[in-house]
């Protein structure tokens, strides 16, 4: 039954789905690169992301369009976030980071429980069943949409990183906190400024899965672990390794649930995991040993 | 600790004042009425059940609000009916908890559990006090076979479910001159999804179907490409999805979108497919859907008048909400043959109920084991924006649109 | 025996609470703290005094409850022993993850990580394997004579669970004054140094989790018997991960009484969250995620460590410029 005309849709369909992934896993990577913690809130942050997107499709703005409210908006956030609560409260210890990032995930999760209750939501875009066909296959267009949005905010990422002041003050930091301090570098600043970016990432991530999801309290959590997944594999903290890293555990997801099913498939993605972080902590294209 | 009394609420403090100022004018009247039954009314209303914990909570207050109204329970004196909530937070332990808290409030009976995993530590928490409980909705079988004196279920099984399901489906595929041969089983792998595709497997070939292929998936599933994408190569005369219904909506709208339609998806206990949201929301995805589930009776002219009331609240009448309103008016009768608010009593009451006041097509009450056993799901089919009842003719108003035309 | 007089007064106190307060509230909600107060001792010992933070106790939890539960329903063995075993196979399930990702030298994160990924890999494998039931999990026969390790009533529960508490806050006290737990402090402090003393990092670590994986195994077998059931949401859910390590961090992490001091509180915080929100599904989480920022944020070392700092830390000027420091 493994013929070509579902194989070859198959691994087309994984490459879809896996850049998403890797936009959530940009976002993590980015953090983890510069800040050196695991952001448990992420998985939060993407939900209350979908229900911004949500609601603004009720106000009237497509979700596409939206994405360029609410990334800036969730820059702010991320900001703030990591600024005023995560910096301070951890005292500069990362297993306090990430105990303080958990905290903040449930404390998102639960307002978002409380406001909106846990109601499923959709939104029907006009074009959200609309599929292009290729002859062998249909795919459908808001996922396309996805996997071109996702190079382009790649694309932006890399370009910041390269060719900006701030994008240099981050990877000095990144580099060298210590150095990076006696420089002049506003360390806590880059700190806020790199969550930002992540937070950001996340909310576009929400604006390009919400045509073909659904939103509730928990919808972002189903996408956080395999965004762990991700990170791990590329390479913590390395942006092209999310980047091939979602588009590689996509494409794994998808041919090994035609194998093993949908169930198990699952199964590959952590056993993957489990066994990069034992063999090669690093990362398929991590610098750090 | 979310053990509230109703009355707390600002309606009822409020009608309860009304009440006060009123008695003055006729103290005689109101003094004669009994003291107020306290009913547990327990469901997972916040995590990740608060949904249906939710919907079914509400029927539960509309029939009490109801029996109180009407005048309460008339061999008590007229005893109002008062409602004790509970917060089961989804788990086993939260809903034993609340048992506990609720026997200590000196609850007469409780209502409600809804998934199977709180029913079935509620009913064991409430039993060690011989307190009755009539489950709500919880299907998985073992609820009811433990021999626990104390646990009704009004609602049908597990395998009275699936049962009814294989009949009804070898009996539409019959009324069209069998046109369907080969099946698909897409099912979530948890309690009820499992559970139902091992029945199916064992049991549709003898009944003349080839099952072609079972795919289990997780709860919550990220993308259902791939499923579609094996149903398509395998091309299946029905599919036969068992899923929650974020799964289910995710699962149509992706069939949709891969242009694929076999000559019939049928469901069992679907989570979506007998949903009022689900076709208002989807009505593309929705059209033809057909479903062996939890249904009201549409001839009931009191289910239908339920539901304009619910309606009317700006709420979608779902399963959990007419269950758990019968569920209710259940106890209500129980407590009206029993004359007492005692324990023992009610539960010797509920056992000989042959009561048929409720909303469901289920006929008199009659409980053996705890279970009742008129209780039977019905079959449904999305039809014109609609959800229509196909099967048993006695409570269809539609009949079945089998094969579905391409 | 100098130090044990406090766990010795301690376990006193809770023992006799049964026989003044008959309330079966009160008594469930203490079961049900002293439950999550023995698996935070768990994680205690390997997160507490070993420093490795582990996101995924789970993993034992639910072997210990699934071993329970099935050798009882499949294979006819008495609940005691099968309690027994159930520990047994936790200690071994600690065995099995501490081989592999201490030897392959995981710390901080990434021991985070992994220690999540084998919880979910057992999860999802539950969930689909025919001997626990798969989706449908396993049922534990009600039969309710002491034999089979059921009691009518609450207080029997209450008193083995507060026995294991008692034994595992027996066993943290003497790894604490052991020569053992020097080196898991040392390794914890700074594994390089500790190395280069000659302490035997690998080693150490691995049998913490040993140790750990037993302790919250019997948690877990402790849930199986007390409710009936297990299903991988239940056994190997991230609601327990969380919980056992959200104890002993707000009591005091890497103190004796740290997670039976952390799970009271926290549950009664859940509770008296309950009590004040009302009927408001997800206030009281938000109470208790919120708290557990406020610890970290003013008393790092848990509520018995933590509170002098506190103090300090609220009378200096700026706290966030120190954070920085």
């Amino acid at each position: 039954m493994l013929s070509p005309a579902i194989l070859i849709p198959a691994v087309l369909n994984g490459l879809l789905t896996g850049a998403v992934y890797a936009l959530v896993a940009l976002g993590l990577t980015l953090i983890y690169g510069v800040l050196h913690i695991i952001n448990f809130a992420h998985g939060a942050l993407l939900t209350a992301a979908m229900f911004a997107a949500f609601f603004a499709y009720q106000a009237g703005i497509d979700p596409y369009v939206a994405i360029f409210l609410l990334a800036p908006a969730f820059f702010a956030v991320g900001y703030a976030l990591q600024r005023f609560i995560i910096g301070p409260a951890s005292h500069g210890d990362d297993r306090n980071m990430l105990l303080v990032t958990l905290g903040i995930a449930v404390v998102i999760e639960n307002a978002l429980l409380y406001a909106f209750r846990a109601d499923t939501r959709t939104i029907d875009v006009p074009y959200a069943f609309q599929s292009v066909d290729f002859g062998f296959t249909f795919l459908a267009v808001p996922r396309l949409v996805g996997f071109a949005a996702v190079f382009l905010v790649a694309l932006a990422l890399w370009l910041m990183m390269g060719f900006t002041d701030m994008g240099r003050a981050i990877r000095a930091v990144a580099k060298e906190k210590l150095g990076a301090e006696l420089a002049g570098i506003d360390v806590a600043h880059v700190y806020a400024v790199t969550f930002g970016l992540g937070t950001a990432c996340v909310s576009i991530a929400a604006c390009l899965l919400i045509p073909s999801y659904y939103v509730n309290p928990s919808a972002g959590n189903a996408f956080v672990l395999v965004a762990f997944t991700i990170v791990v594999l590329g390479g913590m903290g390395s942006v092209p390794g999310a980047l091939i890293g979602g588009l590689v555990i996509g494409v794994v997801e998808s041919v090994s649930s035609l194998f093993l099913g949908d169930s198990l498939g699952q199964v590959g993605i952590f056993i993957i995991f489990i066994v990069v972080l034992l063999v090669r902590p690093s990362g398929l294209f991590g610098a750090r040993a | 600790m979310s053990t509230r009394h109703y009355p707390l609420s600002r309606r009822r403090f409020l009608a309860s004042t009304a009440a006060a100022t009123g008695s003055l004018a006729m103290p005689s009247v109101l003094r004669a009425a009994g003291a107020p039954v306290k009913l547990g009314v327990l469901h997972p209303v916040s995590g990740a059940l608060s949904y249906s914990g939710t919907q079914g909570r509400l029927g539960a207050t509309m029939a009490i609000e109801e029996i109180n109204a009407a005048g309460g329970i008339k061999s008590l004196g007229g005893a109002k009916i008062d409602a004790v909530l509970g917060d089961a937070r989804s788990t086993p332990e939260g809903g034993t908890a609340e048992v506990e808290k609720m026997n200590s409030d000196g609850v007469a009976c409780i209502v409600g559990g809804y998934a199977s995993n709180i029913c079935l530590a509620t009913t064991q928490a409430a039993a060690r006090y011989d307190l009755p409980y009539v489950v709500d909705v919880g299907v998985a079988d073992g609820i009811v076979n433990r021999g626990l004196k104390n646990t009704f279920r009004f609602g049908p099984g597990f395998g009275v479910i699936a049962k009814t399901a294989l009949d009804n489906l070898v009996k539409i595929n019959d009324a069209a001159n069998k046109p369907a041969k080969t099946v698909m089983i897409v099912h979530e792998d948890s309690l009820f999804g499992s559970g139902l595709a091992k029945l199916l497997n064992a049991q549709l070939p003898g009944k003349g179907f080839q099952v072609v292929e079972t795919i289990p998936h997780p709860t919550p599933n990220r993308d259902f490409n791939n499923i579609v994408l094996k149903i398509k190569a395998q091309n299946p005369d029905i599919v036969i999805p068992a899923d929650y219904y974020n799964e289910y909506v995710l699962l149509a709208r992706t069939m949709l979108q891969q242009h694929v339609r076999p000559k019939a998806i049928y469901s069992v206990l679907g989570g979506a497919a007998s949903s009022y949201k689900f076709v208002k929301e989807f009505p593309d995805a929705a059209k033809g859907i057909m479903d062996c589930n939890h249904w009201f009776n549409p001839h009931s002219d009191k289910a239908l008048a339920l539901k304009k009331k619910v309606e009317a609240k700006g709420q979608f009448y779902t399963y959990e909400v007419y269950m758990n309103y019968s569920c209710v008016g259940l106890i209500a009768d129980a407590l009206e043959r029993a004359a007492s608010p005692d324990r023992a009593k009610l539960i010797e009451a509920l056992a000989s109920s042959t009561w048929s006041g409720h909303v469901m097509p289920y006929g008199p009450t009659k409980f053996v084991n705890g279970q009742n056993q008129g209780a039977a799901p019905v079959n449904t089919q999305v039809q014109d924006n609609d959800i229509k009842v196909i099967l048993p003719p006695e409570f269809a108003n539609g009949k079945a649109i089998f094969p579905m035309p391409a | 025996m100098r130090g044990f007089g406090p766990i010795v007064v301690v376990v006193a106190v809770l023992a006799a609470v049964p026989l003044v307060v008959h309330s079966n509230v009160v008594l469930n909600f203490l079961v049900i703290a002293l439950m999550i107060a023995l698996a935070g001792q768990g994680w205690n010992i390997l997160g507490g005094y070993g420093g490795q933070y582990s996101f995924g106790h789970a993993a034992f939890f639910g072997t210990g409850a699934y071993v329970t539960a099935i050798l009882q329903m499949r294979y006819g063995v008495n609940a005691w022993a099968g309690f027994v075993i159930g520990i047994a196979a936790g200690a071994l399930a600690g065995a099995i993850i501490g081989a592999l990702t201490f030897r392959s030298g995981l710390r901080g994160s990434y021991f985070a990580l992994v220690t999540l990924a084998f919880a979910e890999v057992l999860r999802i494998i539950a969930s689909v394997a025919p001997i626990t039931g798969a989706g449908v999990g396993t049922l534990i026969k009600l039969d309710v004579r002491a034999q089979a390790f059921q009691f009518q009533s609450r207080a029997a529960f209450y008193w083995i669970v507060l026995a294991l508490v008692a034994l595992s806050l027996l066993m943290a006290k003497m790894i604490e004054r052991s020569r053992f737990g020097t080196w898991l402090v040392a390794v914890r402090e700074n594994e390089d140094a500790a190395q280069a003393l000659g302490v035997d990092a690998v080693t150490v670590k691995s049998a913490a989790m040993v140790i750990s994986g037993a302790i919250t195994a019997a948690a877990g077998c402790f849930y199986a018997q007390y409710f009936l059931f297990v299903d991988s949401g239940i056994a190997y859910g991230t609601w327990i991960s969380i919980e056992a390590l959200l104890t002993p961090i707000i009591g005091g992490v890497g103190t004796v009484f740290g997670p039976l001091l952390g799970a009271l509180v926290v549950k009664a915080l859940g509770e008296g969250a309950r009590l004040l929100t009302g009927d408001a599904p997800g206030l009281d989480l938000i109470v208790y995620g919120a708290v557990l920022v406020l610890v970290i944020a003013f008393a790092p070392r848990g509520l018995i460590g933590g509170l002098p700092r506190a103090r300090r830390l609220l009378t200096r000027a700026s706290p966030v410029e120190a954070a920085h420091g």
